[in-house]
């Protein structure tokens, strides 16, 4: 997962040097090689992500916000290549903007989550995106899809993502239960993104966290120092 | 969109012609002595303070092992109220910034706006991500308009972080040492200065890529301040004698003058219709 240049052909390094008074990290690309995740809970949906940007094993953002927002109650969640995921998220929310306008009503999160499997199946071969799309509509109220690389499309209840991820399915398999409160959802969320930010170096910094409801979004930020402590053996 | 930009924006997709055109060139030089590009292994720094924004930058501009440069610009304008500077190849960040600069002038022109900062932002991120890399551009703008004081790092595959403070190039980690130390938000001009010079310091002295004179660039509401060179470097030669050639170097040996003649072959007077 770390290595972000590896599905594409090497084009990048026919032209950088292998000189030393340029190190290889200002060349490399920004990844969000990361932790993300979102939960439904009855009435809405809660999202969170950890706050590292690395080029290579330079941290070139500490603060980074990955949880994107797409229309007034849809946002997404990023991981994987920087660049692609913001443009990316750039081309889905015009889309969608476009669409919503046309419908002239709020649009719903399938149609969000499905512009995002468009562009991401499309373009499989060029991007490297993995996408967690969460939000709130009357229809179906909250709800999570997961795109991951390769333009894949799947409603679940609780979705994890990024290299992180990987440390935290079997806390995930063990703590979630269905029907959990809105409260529940965030303290889930936080333990979960602290624990795969313990592990995984690729994340760290701040978790960033969002619920998103009839009522609208509320986000908050955990810092460093106040994040969930587990045993320190 | 379309209204502000003169160059046609190329046909979907990335444009990869350059790279057959870079491996012809490898193959004349067998032996692989290929010319490598002009890399401003570079230290540049950006803080926003409490009215506007501080940008800093070194001077060297470095071909392999050689200071090509010693008084090289790297922070470039690009319009009356945002700067950019920029590390990585330095014929990549000229004209990518002259580029951008020329399609915001005939935007402010056609509109009658000044450019916001985050425009900047959004027509470097489309156009580098369009070159998906191969731009070896990383630059960092910082601007003031109406929505505010702005700082910007655009990396050369398109990604973009909006951050109070920044430093990039391959100084840039021990100026970032200087910054996650020294800043603090909403600091006084004076003390914002001192913090980027400080940290461009720092990237000079720990980088063999970056050296030579420190430039301090400060933007706020009322206008510009560019200080190039702010602070000269202690470690400056002075040339021992004069190279310049005076007048009546080159002796003259012989002259001679021959008038061309032209003749007047015809002459024809058209009347412009007027109103």
């Amino acid at each position: 997962m770390a290595a972000t240049a590896a599905m594409m052909p090497n084009f990048g390094q026919q032209i950088s040097s292998k000189n030393d008074l340029v190190p290889d990290w200002t060349s490399q690309e920004v990844s969000t090689g990361t932790t993300i995740m979102a939960v439904e809970y009855e009435g809405g949906v809660v999202i969170g992500a950890d706050s590292r940007t690395t080029t290579g094993a330079y941290i070139a953002n500490r603060v980074t916000d990955k949880l994107t927002p797409i229309h007034e109650r849809i946002f997404c969640c990023r991981s994987g290549s920087a660049a692609d995921t913001q443009a990316i998220a750039e081309v889905v929310s015009y889309q969608l903007g476009f669409h919503s306008i046309e419908l002239d009503e709020p649009p719903l999160v399938e149609t969000a989550a499905n512009l995002f499997r468009a562009s991401c199946y499309r373009y499989r071969e060029e991007l490297m995106a993995g996408i967690l799309v969460a939000g709130w509509d009357r229809r179906k109220g909250g709800q999570v899809y997961c795109v991951p690389i390769g333009g894949m499309l799947v409603r679940q209840p609780v979705a994890v993502g990024g290299s992180g991820s990987s440390y935290i399915y079997g806390f995930m398999d063990s703590n979630y239960k269905p029907a959990l409160s809105k409260e529940e959802c965030l303290e889930l969320t936080a333990s979960a993104l602290a624990l795969a930010m313990e592990r995984d170096g690729s994340s760290g910094g701040v978790i960033r966290l969002a619920t998103i409801s009839e009522a609208g979004v509320e986000r908050r930020v955990i810092l460093g120092n106040q994040l969930p402590k587990f045993s320190t053996h | 969109m379309a209204l502000s930009n003169v160059l046609e924006t190329p046909a979907a997709g990335f444009n990869f012609d350059n790279t057959a055109r870079n491996a012809a060139l490898e193959g004349l030089f067998d032996g692989g002595l290929t010319p490598k590009p002009l890399k401003t292994g570079t230290t540049i720094a950006g803080v926003v303070y409490k009215d506007g924004v501080v940008l800093g930058a070194d001077t060297r501009a470095t071909s392999s092992e050689v200071v090509a440069d010693k008084m090289c610009a790297k922070i470039h304008f690009i319009s009356p109220n945002i700067y950019c500077c920029g590390a990585g190849t330095a014929a990549d960040t000229e004209k990518t910034t002259d580029i951008l600069s020329s399609n915001l002038s005939i935007f402010s022109l056609n509109s009658g706006r000044n450019p916001r900062v985050v425009m900047a932002v959004n027509i470097l991120q489309e156009m580098l991500y369009r070159y998906h890399g191969q731009i070896g551009a990383n630059l960092i703008l910082g601007g003031v308009d109406c929505t505010g004081n702005h700082l910007y790092t655009v990396g050369p595959y398109g990604s973009v972080d909006k951050v109070p403070y920044l430093a990039m190039g391959s100084g840039g980690l021990a100026a970032l040492g200087i910054l996650e130390d020294g800043f603090r938000h909403d600091l006084e001009l004076e003390k914002a200065k001192e913090l980027v010079r400080a940290a461009i310091h720092a990237g000079i002295m720990s980088d063999l890529g970056s050296g030579n004179n420190i430039d301090i660039c400060v933007i706020t509401r009322g206008g510009v301040d560019y200080s190039r060179p702010f602070q000269e470097s202690e470690f400056r030669d002075d040339r021992k004698m004069k190279y310049k050639y005076r007048p009546g170097t080159t002796a003259v040996l012989t002259e001679k003058v021959v008038p061309l003649k032209l003749e007047v072959v015809q002459e024809t007077v058209q009347k412009m219709e007027t109103v």
